[in-house]
């Protein structure tokens, strides 16, 4: 890496190299250089990634796992290399525990039917907080209806820190599962997942972590974790969409009926019934998202090129920036965490008393892409008493210029709106 | 940028938030709960947020009360107390005949009279911002529906 080009905003990166990568980020919106702030919703994708999935497609695009040609073992050999390589990146035990997944919220879905249906029942409790992301909500709300089970939830202090009090007084004698997210898509708030997780494991609860805005943006080691069940998506950490990763307990995989059934998922088939493949197969029935899937490969590639501790200090240095920023304007609300190190690179903040809605679409013409509005948690809003925020999001491209960038386009807004 | 098309975004800025636009959301008219409404409508918008509840008195023919009340972006908001403004004292055929147009213009549809919208053609800068279209009509959606069950 060359030390004259590095960002001024980053010991930790080296960001020109890193924005030469990304093909999209010399595109310009509405005539202006496009500053992409949106990355809690998806990140954008390094040519490397791109190149993977052409590559598969014009040379060894195959179906996996039946072919007995040279094409499908290529394409096997790559999707399941890939597997091994996110196994590795989460530091899971065995990559039997690594499902593929659509996302995140086919992951919990999995979760919620295959293990939920068969271990939740009447008059069992569900520990949840309140700033689940709707994915970590809906499945579970469900499952609670069906089967007469409550559902508590963890309330969140003003500082956007949860409400743990005493950890262990947090399980009742009904509790089945805690499920919660690892960091917060509206509020940026790093959960002590470890420490709740052991009390949980202590108590016999099952655990699920919603790790979707903490793979991406910090080094995560699911052993350490200790959940049972982790679960995160490639389109937030450089990868295609289209890919989640379900990691779990092989305990608990190997007692679970499988979720869907069809092609890949089994193992001799009659037509009296079927007997089901090992693991992972066996949750991943029908043809898999190979390209995807072998692209994400190269995504993890990227990542670990560059180190998630230095992608870790790199955001936490344009957060603090972007704070600092923010309250140097008048009349700015932040929320979340006041200190960078206990947040992900997720600034959600009001402005006077402009919407989030008019502030994104003002910021949009300056060239800013933000997200306004609830952020899929709307039952967090109504703790935080609004009915949306605007959310900068960053991630390894961003720089301090960026953030000069958004408020700039913040004043214009104000300008606008007097 | 150049200064040419920084002007133009500028121009589709001023069209979109019009004064009278921003007017109505600072000083909101017909907001407020009715004391005995014939009917009242929620209308959510699931992808913002924005939210709008509409309430009716109808007496006979004719929309006797309308009000509003509600939480949401300039657009949604305004587009509330425009509506309220336009509708007071007409009968429901008309309201219902100025849901039509509005939304026909929010559609971009040929062969709207301006004339026959008044100040609400004020919201047609809107169109050129797609993600906000929803963000006006939802009063208007939530009117239809207040208005329908009112007449049940
Ligand atoms: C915390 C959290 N959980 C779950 C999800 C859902 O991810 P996906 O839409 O990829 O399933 C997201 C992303 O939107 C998220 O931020």
């Amino acid at each position: 890496m060359r030390q004259d080009t590095r960002d001024k905003v980053s010991s930790a990166l080296d960001v020109n190299a890193i924005r030469g990568d990304f093909p999209i980020l010399e595109r310009e919106v509405y005539g202006k250089r496009l500053v992409y702030l949106d990355n809690a919703a998806t990140s954008q994708k390094p040519r490397q990634v791109i190149d993977a999935l052409v590559r598969y497609y014009e040379s060894y695009n195959a179906n996996i796992h039946r072919a007995v040609h040279a094409l499908g073992e290529e394409a096997t050999a790559a999707y399941e290399e890939a597997r091994e390589k996110v196994a590795r990146f989460i530091g899971a035990a065995s990559s039997e525990s690594v499902i593929f997944t659509r996302n995140t919220t086919e992951a919990i879905n999995l979760v919620a039917y295959a293990w939920g249906r068969a271990n939740v029942g009447e008059g069992d409790e569900i520990i949840l907080t309140q700033m689940e992301h709707h994915s970590n909500l809906i499945p579970w709300q469900q499952l609670a209806a069906e089967k007469g089970a409550t559902i508590r939830y963890i309330e969140i202090k003003p500082n956007g820190t949860l409400e743990l009090g005493n950890l262990s007084a947090l399980f009742g004698e009904h509790t089945k599962l805690l499920a919660m997210p690892h960091v917060s898509n509206s509020l940026g708030t790093i959960n002590p997942a470890e420490e709740i997780v052991a009390e949980a494991r202590k108590r016999g609860v099952t655990t699920l972590i919603d790790g979707a805005q903490a793979v991406p943006h910090m080094p995560v080691d699911v052993e350490a974790v200790g959940a049972d069940f982790y679960a995160f998506s490639a389109h937030k950490m450089l990868g295609p969409t289209g890919v989640g990763v379900l990691y779990a307990r092989r305990e608990l995989l190997e007692e679970m009926a499988p979720f869907l059934g069809g092609g890949e998922m089994i193992r001799k088939v009659t037509f009296e019934g079927a007997t089901w493949n090992d693991l992972p197969w066996k949750f991943e029935a029908g043809t898999p998202n190979i390209a995807d899937v072998i692209a994400f490969g190269s995504a993890i590639d990227y990542l670990d090129a560059l180190g998630m501790d230095n992608v870790r200090r790199h955001e936490v240095e344009v957060t603090t920036y972007a704070m600092e920023r923010l309250r140097g304007l008048d009349d700015v609300t932040l929320y979340g965490p006041d200190e960078p190190d206990q947040r992900g690179g997720v600034v959600s903040f009001n402005y006077g008393d402009l919407h989030p809605h008019d502030v994104g679409t003002i910021l949009d013409r300056h060239g800013v892409a933000i997200r306004a509005g609830h952020h899929c948690t709307q039952p967090l809003m109504r703790c935080l008493g609004v009915t949306g925020t605007a959310r900068a999001s960053f991630y390894i491209y961003n720089t301090r210029d960026e953030v000069d960038a958004l408020i700039e386009g913040l004043k214009a807004a104000r300008d606008f709106f007097k | 940028m150049s200064s040419e098309e920084f002007r133009q975004q500028e121009a589709e800025l001023d069209e979109l938030y019009r004064d009278i636009i921003i007017d109505h959301y600072r000083h909101p008219r017909h907001k407020g709960r009715l004391t005995a409404p014939s009917a009242s409508h929620e209308g959510l918008n699931p992808l913002c947020g924005d939210e709008v509840t509409v309430e009716v008195v109808l007496d006979g023919t004719d929309l006797g009360e309308i009000g509003y009340t509600g939480s949401g972006c300039s657009i949604s908001q305004s587009s509330a107390s425009m509506m309220a403004e336009a509708v007071a004292g007409k009968s429901v055929a008309e309201a219902h005949r100025l849901i039509a147009d509005f939304t026909a213009m929010m559609r971009g549809d040929e062969g709207i009279d301006p004339d026959a919208l008044g100040d609400l053609e004020a919201l047609s800068g809107v169109r050129k911002f797609p993600v906000r279209i929803k963000c006006a009509t939802l009063a208007w959606h939530t009117l239809a529906q207040a208005l329908k069950e009112a007449s049940a």
